[in-house]
């Protein structure tokens, strides 16, 4: 069986197991499995587009988000958890879109670094940037950029969470993102930038 | 990634149900162990059962302390109002692992089963009996760095990979589950297993069995704790050794101590003795030292990890010493003092 595999089957083929059909669609219904070679209707709403979506079970939220929707600019690093260069965010909250199946997150809202600005409403970034991608940009913090689009949905996700305050606490925070090119300091300088004008809004009570 | 049925449970009995008869079917909750391993063709299920709609997200008061629902995610876990004061120790040690994206993603009962780290586990190209049992440990005799220095057997020197369990064992949570046959709780030190013979069983649930809650009991040891993690880097790496220490003090006499290492065995390591070493004792260095002293006595290290011995010993010293001084190791400030 091994043997087969090796001899039929290149390894980084995701047609691994066998050629299947995808020929036919189910609707989830609670209870009932949904058979391997099915694919599956799901809805998502993308950067605030709803959409509907027929996915095969096993496809992850960030294979579909490049793969399917040309939304590339979510990126793949590891595709195991350990770097963060897939952060997106699920109904607000910062994941690793690596780890999970899109199928698991029907019905939900992700926001991709494509969306980010969408959701400041305008604010105060120049450019129709998010205030986070205009302070990355200001603060020169990145160089070759691919671990960027991971570390600006983690950031926006890491404020909305509201624990870290001090640099260490935001360095602590964001470590789930990797920088290969080592723009640490000033990805944090960048945050704390924002952080600061965030904090200066509260206080004067804008409307945000 | 291997093909998969996929089951979207509404009901806890809908969840049991499609267990059965399915061979090779297993649980999905947050996925960020389960997808991973999938993904490396560690573990190829024929049917994935979606639990994350079940309604075991909920943190409840229960019997004095609390219930945590299965699906509660580590981050709502670790940043609950009643946890960070009442138990600290589970905030802390959960916050000292993973990142705040997986945090967001993990969840209680995932973490509980989350299957070791060991290098030649995830490499199908070796020997593993935990991954095809009878095929032999391509560990032992081989980059043995992160292995276990407690509790090992001839056919597996793995070790847990969880900080969250680390601290539920020093707490003494129960485990509520539910399955084929019915409920039942495990008390959290019956919860994982030591390798023995049989490594492919982490812990002691059954074929079918789904963690439904984690209970924290009632007993106050949320004044002096701490979780001292100690890892090659300073964030998001998994424990060497660490350290979940628990005192209640009377004066300065110990009354209550409680103390469980991570990194070291195939389940959160405890032991009792070496605990009971600590009751009625000053909380003094020397009387720290000697706990230590005790419980490294034991240790039984692989060819390249005999540093965890001595790292173990000076750890379970620095842990005590920091929770008698109400001082917890920061989670940010990473100088141990
Ligand atoms: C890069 C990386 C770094 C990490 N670092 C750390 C760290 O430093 N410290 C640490 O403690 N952890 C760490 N983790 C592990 C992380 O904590 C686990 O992956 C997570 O807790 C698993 O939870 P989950 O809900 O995602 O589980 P899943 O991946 O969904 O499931 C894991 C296993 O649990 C089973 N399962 C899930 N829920 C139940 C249930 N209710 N009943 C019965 N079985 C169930 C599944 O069937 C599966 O076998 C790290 C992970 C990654 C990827
Ligand atoms: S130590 Fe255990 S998990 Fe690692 S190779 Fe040996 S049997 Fe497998
Ligand atoms: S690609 Fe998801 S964490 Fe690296
Ligand atoms: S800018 Fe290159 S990896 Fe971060």
């Amino acid at each position: 069986m091994h043997a087969l595999r090796a001899v039929f089957a290149p390894t980084c083929s995701p047609f691994r197991e066998k050629p299947f059909l995808l020929e036919r669609l189910m609707l989830i219904e609670s209870g009932s499995p949904v058979a391997a070679d099915t694919r599956v209707g799901i809805s998502l709403t993308i950067n605030g587009q709803h959409r509907e979506l027929q996915v095969a079970p096993w496809t992850t939220l960030l294979d579909l988000l490049r793969e399917t929707l040309d939304l590339t600019g979510t990126k793949k690093g590891c595709d195991h958890g350990q770097c963060g260069a897939c952060t997106v965010l699920v109904d607000g909250v910062r994941v690793n879109s690596c780890l999970a199946l899109a199928v698991m997150k029907d019905g939900a809202e992700v926001t991709t670094v494509e969306g980010l600005a969408g959701l400041s409403n305008g604010g105060a970034g120049s450019n129709g940037l998010h205030p986070m991608q205009a302070a990355f940009v200001e603060h020169d913090a990145f160089q070759c950029g691919y671990c960027t689009p991971g570390q600006l949905c983690s950031s926006v996700g890491m404020m909305n969470e509201g624990h870290a305050h001090s640099r260490d606490e935001i360095r602590e925070a964001m470590s789930g993102n990797i920088c290969r090119c080592g723009a640490y300091t000033n990805i944090v300088d960048a945050i704390e930038d924002v952080m600061a004008q965030d904090g200066a809004a509260q206080d004067l009570g804008a409307a945000r | 990634m291997n093909r998969f049925d996929y089951v979207r449970a509404g009901t806890v009995a809908e969840a049991v149900q499609a267990f059965a008869g399915a061979p090779g079917a297993q649980f999905i909750a947050g996925g960020t162990n389960l997808v991973d391993l999938m993904k490396y063709d560690v573990t190829r299920p024929g049917r994935l059962i979606d639990i994350t709609r079940l309604p075991l997200g909920d943190i409840a008061e229960h019997d004095g302390g609390l219930r945590v629902g299965a699906l509660v995610t580590n981050a709502n876990l670790a940043y609950d109002a009643r946890v960070r004061s009442r138990y600290p120790l589970l905030a802390d040690a959960i916050l000292a692992g993973a990142s705040g994206q997986l945090r967001n993603a993990a969840t209680t009962g995932g973490n509980l089963n989350q299957r070791t780290r060991c290098y030649y586990f995830y490499d199908t190209a070796t020997p593993c009996n935990k991954r095809e049992p009878g095929s032999g440990c391509a560990a032992i005799g081989g980059v043995t760095r992160i292995h276990a220095i407690f509790g090992a057997s001839e056919s597996c020197i793995a070790t847990h990979p969880s900080d969250m369990c680390v601290a539920l064992a020093a707490l003494e949570a129960v485990v509520q589950v539910t399955g084929p046959e019915g409920d039942r709780s495990i008390a959290f030190a019956d919860f994982h297993r030591l390798p023995g013979d049989d490594p492919a069983k982490d812990n002691t649930l059954k074929p079918g069995e789904i963690v439904l809650s984690v209970d924290l009991p009632a007993a106050d040891l949320s004044k002096n704790y701490t979780y001292l993690k100690l890892r090659d880097r300073l964030s998001y790496a998994f424990a060497l050794v660490s350290v979940a220490a628990a005192l209640e003090l009377d004066g300065d006499t110990v009354k209550i101590a409680r103390l469980a290492l991570g990194g070291v065995a195939h389940k959160p390591w405890r032991n009792r003795q070496a605990e009971a070493l600590l009751v009625g004792k000053p909380a003094t260095r020397e009387t720290f030292q000697a706990a230590a002293d005790f419980v490294v006595a034991e240790a039984r290290p692989q060819s390249e990890n005999a540093f965890k011995v001595e790292l173990a010993r000076r750890a379970i010293v620095r842990g005590l010493s920091q929770a008698a001084a109400g001082t917890p190791q920061s989670l940010t400030d990473k100088r141990i003092q």
